[in-house]
């Protein structure tokens, strides 16, 4: 959420009312934004500045990334104002400034709007706050100046028509904002690379064989968008008249940024809130038209809906009136059924019915509505089978004195693989595109790396660590929809002076004969019932699971097996237990023998 | 067994009852000059715990003879050796023959010295001759003293020191009277109950030792679940017992499409920048949105071209975000930032289960996994954690019905006074943050998410207008981290947790 800084003596006399911090944190509350400081009693602040109220705005209140806003809405929210009524200055068309779009921009930045802001007064508060909001603007809205950029000129040191132009970098020359000296296209990326402020916006243009480019009738550059404006034509406190060039390449994010510029700051022009259009002319397209569009929108909207969901009982007249606190114009409709609802040029963030719903909601008070039951179906309560079979397990392995475990699915790619003296044969591990760091470059294919972090993070204790978790590794499978599947594992670590093979064995025995799967031994002679197991003699058909020696680089050699399981027949390695090979250990800063056991639950479902 | 004895400390007990019985009181280093103070103790502890002796602990500082004083006792003092030599030659000594007599350099020079103050001895010539013709010899009368006794006047044991003939030393010994049960004999007492007792009958007759019930029991090395498990059974208890259906959440690689574009948040949005998801590499990219096996009859085809047609130009009544949805950005995979995207396909299976006149049943979801946000890492934030989510699908839903369920699912965990604040998300209108107050704070904290399904979402699934579908959701850390006072998320998720806190964490219980 965008944080917007205002000046706090300003806003409350703005809002015409001195607010405790407690009647200012409730009115934020209640419409939905929030207070999150206020440094009028922060010792931090210098005994210079006045105090600041730091207020969080929705993401889509571009209408509320500036003081003006904010004062605005609170006020038309509190009833204090109404919902100004802006509108483009009656001027002939023939006698509009023009702004002509070239095909050629259509290879880099395809689209421009214009307005003008005739005989503004600027006070440094307000010159700051049309700054800040272009600002808050590109960051937010226009995605870092991506899919909009803003430049604002004093138009009275420039000459229209303009035109909108995209021309090769050798073509282009001029003093940039802040420049003494020209420089050329060729040089701005190699000018603004170090620029801290200016610096992350050059990849939009790097190359791009045209630059974007607005120009004045003398071919004089007035900016580069989306980089920057040209030192000839930057406003001041003393600027008159404020010419807006907006650039962009996405149709409406450019009309919502071109509406709500003209909005906050044509207050202050000596007509308020009348703005003077510029004609934009792109006849390649045939998208020739006048900006700022300042349209609104009319919605009929169903007053059952309104009510219904709301789960009030109002009038079509008090919905319109409260509609009216949220800065809509709302009257009722010829249909009594329906109220007539105007959104403000504004009020981008209104798509549906529903955000008119949310409004009125607003406007009586969330915590105002009356209460209903929500409870109008039966339904029956059902836990998924997987997490039911691992919290068994889990269950049981706690009952046997093991410790669970909740380490992180992502981890390093050596973690995964050569720490475990594992190969990555590129089949199985989810890589990650853009992890902050190493720790999180994949996603595990195996819960041995988290169980081994974790015995390493906890050598301190008293010995011998018994450890198990029972939850998801992630393996690529090109057969389903996402390429990726999900497997649920159970694994255990005995960490001690002895290297407790027979310990994690006997685990394992225990889960299995908990999950009635009989133990089978597969060898002659071994006969009998143990108390606990049943022992099958025949192994070659009956159900049941036994272990197998393996070598694999895992594991110190002679002292691994793999667990096999034949559930209906069918024969399947589930995985396998074994004494951690010494260069295992090492790698994860281990000084005692570890055993570990790991399988996949699935088969159990 | 009972009859066995005979331990050293069982014969101390016994010869300390003996000497009570002749002498009451007695002093221990007295009586038993020869056994180590940590003995007697034990056994007046003993025989004190049984009534059958009182004692009081007596400090007192002791005088104990250096070797030299030692010496001084057995041959008497420098001086008297000295006045000794002298005076048995009746003709006097030279210097040299002193020496020779005495047989020790030290003692003849510090001996004449004294004797001589002394007015012993004096010099006649080239030899010592004796002036009187007995002595006194003092230090050694008083070295004598203190050798029994272990002390003497202060004056004296001082001056003794300053010549550091003696040490002091601290010593305890105890002043031990009869108690009201005292005894001749200590009845033998039994540690334990014994199966060989209960076989005998010696039970009967035994006296058992007195438990020290100030002392903890053994420890049980315990089997423990993890602490964030233990919430979570909390919460799906609750879900269990509101009737909702957990789902199949076992899926943490999901496509653009079901995390982001089917919930309604535009290919533009913040939360889908590299600094917010991770995306995955490898494999590359997603299959567009198909059944995942035969039973699965819903026609994505149509379902990916109405998700594509209300971003891009608007549908149901929404005018959309008008921008080009690129279907590329759609099959883009991630690791899923929430589970929504699981409830988003859900929904979009409730909805193929229309009757006649296509309706849909009622349904309640939940789930409780793992999500993933490519946060830079903090005390607050990791870059996994499990979200709390649910979601409920019904006809005629209210506002103040969403609000009501979840004063009672929050009220199950023992929160209560919530307040909602008007808030934005992308697939939610209204969206309502939860407030609780926090008493220990004394603030508003924010303790939850919840809202109603835009209706882009919902209609683009084919579900009929009038079901409503509650949302919400919270993170299983969060409270988890308020009830146990954690401030560092990585104490409580991850391989830096401590086992021993996972072994003594309390089990959790919301009702209480």
């Amino acid at each position: 959420m965008p944080t917007i800084n205002v000046d706090k003596y300003r806003l409350f006399e703005e809002l015409g009312e001195q607010f405790t911090e407690e009647s200012f944190q409730q009115l934020c509350f209640d419409f939905g934004i929030e207070l999150d400081k206020d440094t009028e009693n922060d010792p931090s602040r210098p005994k210079d500045q006045r105090p600041e109220l730091a207020i969080e705005i929705p993401a889509n209140r571009y209408d509320m990334l500036c003081f003006e806003g904010i004062a605005m809405h609170l006020n038309i929210f509190r009833g204090k104002e109404g919902t100004p009524n802006w509108r483009l200055a009656d001027i002939p068309e023939d006698k509009l400034q023009t702004l002509t779009i070239t095909k050629e921009t259509e290879q880099v930045r395809p689209y421009a709007a214009g307005a003008i802001l005739r005989n503004i007064k600027f006070t440094q508060d307000s010159y700051d706050s049309f700054i800040s909001l272009q600002d808050k603007l590109h960051q937010n809205l226009a995605r870092q100046r991506t899919l909009v950029a803003i430049g604002t000129h004093d138009l009275d040191t420039i000459q229209g028509p303009f035109t909108y132009e995209a021309l090769p970098p050798k073509d282009i020359n001029f003093v940039p904002l802040n420049q003494t000296k020209k420089i050329s296209g060729e040089e701005l990326m190699s000018f603004y690379e170090t620029d801290r402020h200016l610096g992350r916006y050059l990849h939009i243009l790097r190359d791009k064989p045209v630059y974007p480019v607005i120009l004045d009738a003398n071919r004089e550059i007035c900016s580069l968008p989306p980089v920057i404006n040209s030192e000839r034509s930057k406003i001041t406190l003393e600027t008159k008249n404020v010419f807006i060039d907006m650039t962009a390449t996405d149709q409406t994010k450019l009309d919502v940024v071109c509406n709500i510029m003209v909005a906050m700051f044509s207050k202050y022009c000596a007509e308020p809130f009348v703005i003077e259009p510029v004609k934009v002319v792109s006849e390649h397209n045939g998208a020739t038209r006048i900006t700022p569009s300042l349209a609104t929108r009319t919605m009929d909207v169903e007053v059952d809906y309104l009510n219904q969901v709301t789960g009030l009982n109002e009038s079509p007249e008090s919905i319109c009136k409260l509609l009216s606190k949220m800065a809509y114009k709302a009257e009722p409709s010829t249909d009594p059924k329906f109220v007539k609802v105007t959104v403000p040029p504004t009020r981008a963030d209104v798509l549906h019915p529903c955000d008119v719903m949310e409004d009125v909601a607003i406007a009586y008070g969330f915590n105002s509505l009356p209460r209903s039951s929500p409870n109008r179906s039966v339904t029956i309560g059902k836990p998924l089978m997987i997490n039911k079979l691992s919290d068994i397990v889990r269950t049981e392995c706690a009952m046997a004195g093991w410790v669970e475990v909740m380490p992180l699915i992502l981890c390093s790619h050596e973690e995964n693989f050569e720490w475990l003296n594992r190969k990555d044969d590129g089949t199985t591990a989810v890589k990650l595109a853009n992890p902050r760091t190493v720790e999180y470059q994949v996603a595990r294919t195996s819960l041995l790396p988290g169980l081994l972090k974790t015995l390493s993070e906890n050598k301190a204790m008293k010995l011998p660590l018994q450890i198990i978790e029972s939850a998801d590794v992630v393996f690529k499978d090109d057969s389903v929809e996402r390429k990726a599947r999900n497997e649920r594992r159970w694994a255990a670590a005995h960490y001690g002076k002895t290297s407790g093979f027979e310990i994690v064995h006997g685990l394992l025995d225990r889960v299995m004969t908990m999950l009635k799967v009989a133990f089978v031994t597969h060898e002659e002679g071994l006969e009998g019932k143990s108390i606990d197991y049943t022992v099958k003699e025949n192994p070659s058909k009956a159900d049941g699971y036994f272990i197998q020696e393996i070598d694999e680089p895992t594991f110190f050699k002679g002292r691994a097996a793999a667990i096999y399981v034949r559930l209906g027949g069918e024969l399947k390695r589930i995985g396998e237990l074994g004494v951690l090979h010494p260069t295992v250990l090492e790698k994860f800063d281990l000084r005692y023998p570890v055993s570990t056991l790991e399988i996949n639950l699935e088969v159990f479902l | 067994m009972a009859q066995t004895g005979g331990a050293p400390a069982g014969d101390l007990t016994t010869e300390i009852l003996q000497a009570l019985s002749q002498k009451d009181p007695i002093n221990s280093t007295d009586a038993f000059p020869q056994i180590p103070f940590e003995s007697i103790k034990a056994a007046l502890d003993r025989l004190a715990s049984r009534s059958m002796v009182t004692y009081e602990q007596i400090e007192r500082e002791e005088a104990f003879l250096e070797p030299e004083a030692e010496i001084i006792v057995s041959h008497g003092s420098h001086e008297a050796r000295v006045f000794d030599a002298v005076h048995k030659a009746l003709e006097g000594l030279s210097i040299q023959d002193l020496e020779k007599e005495i047989g020790d350099k030290t003692v003849t020079k510090l001996g004449q010295g004294k004797a001589f103050k002394e007015k012993w001895i004096k010099k006649d010539g080239a030899k010592l001759v004796a002036l009187v013709d007995s002595i006194n010899d003092v230090t050694r009368e008083q070295l004598k003293t203190i050798k029994e006794t272990k002390t003497h006047d202060a004056k004296i044991i001082a001056d003794l020191r300053k010549r550091k003939l003696l040490k002091l030393q601290k010593v305890i010994s105890f002043t031990v009277h009869k108690g009201d049960k005292f005894a001749l004999e200590m009845i033998k007492e039994e540690t334990d109950l014994t199966a060989e007792m209960l076989a005998s009958g010696a039970w009967k007759d035994a006296t058992f030792k007195p438990y020290n019930f100030k002392a903890l029991g053994a420890d049980q090395h315990a089997g423990a679940l993890h602490p964030l498990n233990k919430v979570r059974s909390e919460f799906r208890q609750i879900f269990f017992e509101m009737g909702f259906t957990e789902m199949p959440t076992n899926q943490f690689v999901e496509s653009g499409f079901w995390n982001f574009d089917t919930l309604f948040v535009p290919q533009q949005h913040p939360a889908r920048d590299l600094q917010d998801t991770f995306y995955v590499s490898d494999p590359p990219k997603a299959g567009r949105p198909t059944a995942a096996g035969p039973d699965d009859k819903a026609n994505y085809e149509e379902y990916f071209e109405n998700v594509k047609q209300v971003h891009q130009d608007g549908k149901y009544d929404s005018i959309g975000y008008r921008y080009p949805w690129a279907e590329d950005e759609s099959l883009r995979l991630v690791l899923r930032t929430h589970t929504t995207s699981v409830s988003a396909a859900m929904l979009h299976k409730l909805a193929q289960h229309k009757d006649e006149n296509g309706r849909v049943p009622p349904a309640r979801y939940f789930s409780i996994d793992r999500v993933f946000r490519n946060e830079t890492v903090d005390a607050t934030h990791l870059c996994e954690f499990h979200q709390v989510e649910g979601v409920i699908a019904d006809y005629g839903l209210t506002l103040g019905g969403l609000m009501e369920f979840m004063d009672m699912f929050f009220g199950a965990m023992g929160v209560t006074d919530l307040r909602y604040k008007p808030a934005y998300n992308p697939y939610t209108e209204p969206s309502m943050e939860i407030f609780s107050h926090h008493k220990g704070l004394n603030k508003l904290i924010e303790i939850g998410n919840s809202g109603i399904f835009r209706p882009e979402m919902l209609e683009a699934m084919g579900l009929p207008r009038d079901l409503r579908v509650f949302g919400f959701g919270l993170s299983l850390e969060r409270p988890t981290m308020i009830k146990y006072g954690i401030s560092n998320i990585r104490e409580l998720l991850g391989h830096q947790v401590d086992l021993s806190f996972v072994q003594k964490n309390p089990a959790v219980r919301f009702d209480k």
